[in-house]
């Protein structure tokens, strides 16, 4: 299965929607779309990750190197994920205290801290 | 001799095919279903690193996986062909995009050794060697 990418706007967020699988292969699409996000002046991103079926560590890079982005510009870079194959992979790596982790878009939209 | 045994291009493409793969195989082996999901994690780590030695030493050799059916486990083994793979290794790092994949280098192994409790990562002058083993449950357990 191949990576699938959509993003929208909701108010001052961007939410990017993600599906597949994101690993050595996919990853580049992904880090090209957050990159493009950046450059276009979108800072506030949420990745929503309820339709991705496997990430990898190459993927985690890509989040990480997406959260330096944005922080560069006082931006915010949030997940939403529920599955717990997914969550488990932010838990070892230590990333669940890196990345603010939500259960719904809205809830990650809302977040302000 | 290994129940099945895939040889590979180094090309990140084919790690999902290795991924699929050693899936097939463990469960075939008798791996809890519960962790097969891990399985096909740690192999994939596993591969993805030996990939990116071959692309960043010029190793045309292809990627090798082993995948093991033993009598109380499943083990698999991911052979890399890149000189001085030593893991951890930041001597290289020049800065920019290659600081992010020595990241990544590390951040797999730490995956790895994170989900896997039985793992060897072995590493000289030829290559590199990571061993990763399940336990398997014998046909006549899995009866309700």
């Amino acid at each position: 299965m191949d990576l699938s990418l959509s993003t929208r706007t909701v108010g001052d967020r961007t939410v990017v929607e993600v599906g597949g699988e994101i690993d050595v292969y996919t990853a580049p699409k992904l880090r090209e779309q957050l990159v493009e996000l950046v450059n276009d002046g979108s800072f506030h991103l949420v990745v929503d990750m309820e339709g991705v079926d496997f990430l990898d560590s190459t993927g985690l890079g890509v989040l990480v190197g997406g959260l330096k982005r944005v922080r560069a510009h006082e931006g915010s870079l949030r997940l939403v994920c529920n599955q717990e194959r997914i969550l488990k992979i932010f838990r070892i790596t230590g990333l669940t205290k890196v990345f603010p982790i939500h259960t719904s878009v809205d809830e990650a939209v809302a977040a302000t801290d | 001799m290994a129940t099945v045994e895939l040889r590979f291009s180094a090309l990140p493409e084919h790690v999902r095919t290795a991924r699929l793969v050693a899936a097939a195989v463990a469960r075939r082996a008798g791996v809890d279903e519960a962790v097969l999901d891990e399985v096909r994690l740690a192999v994939g780590e596993a591969c993805t690193r030996a990939v990116g030695l071959h692309q960043n030493s010029g190793v045309l050799a292809p990627v090798r996986v082993s995948l093991i059916e033993e009598e109380k486990q499943f083990s698999i083994e991911v052979g890399d062909e890149a000189p001085h793979a030593v893991p951890g290794d930041k001597a290289s790092g020049a800065g920019g995009d290659a600081d992010v994949d020595i990241e990544e280098d590390d951040m797999g192994l730490a995956v790895i050794s994170g989900l896997v409790d039985d793992v060897e990562v072995s590493t000289g002058a030829n290559g590199g060697l990571i061993r990763m083993s399940w336990p398997t449950t014998p046909p006549t357990a899995v009866l309700p």
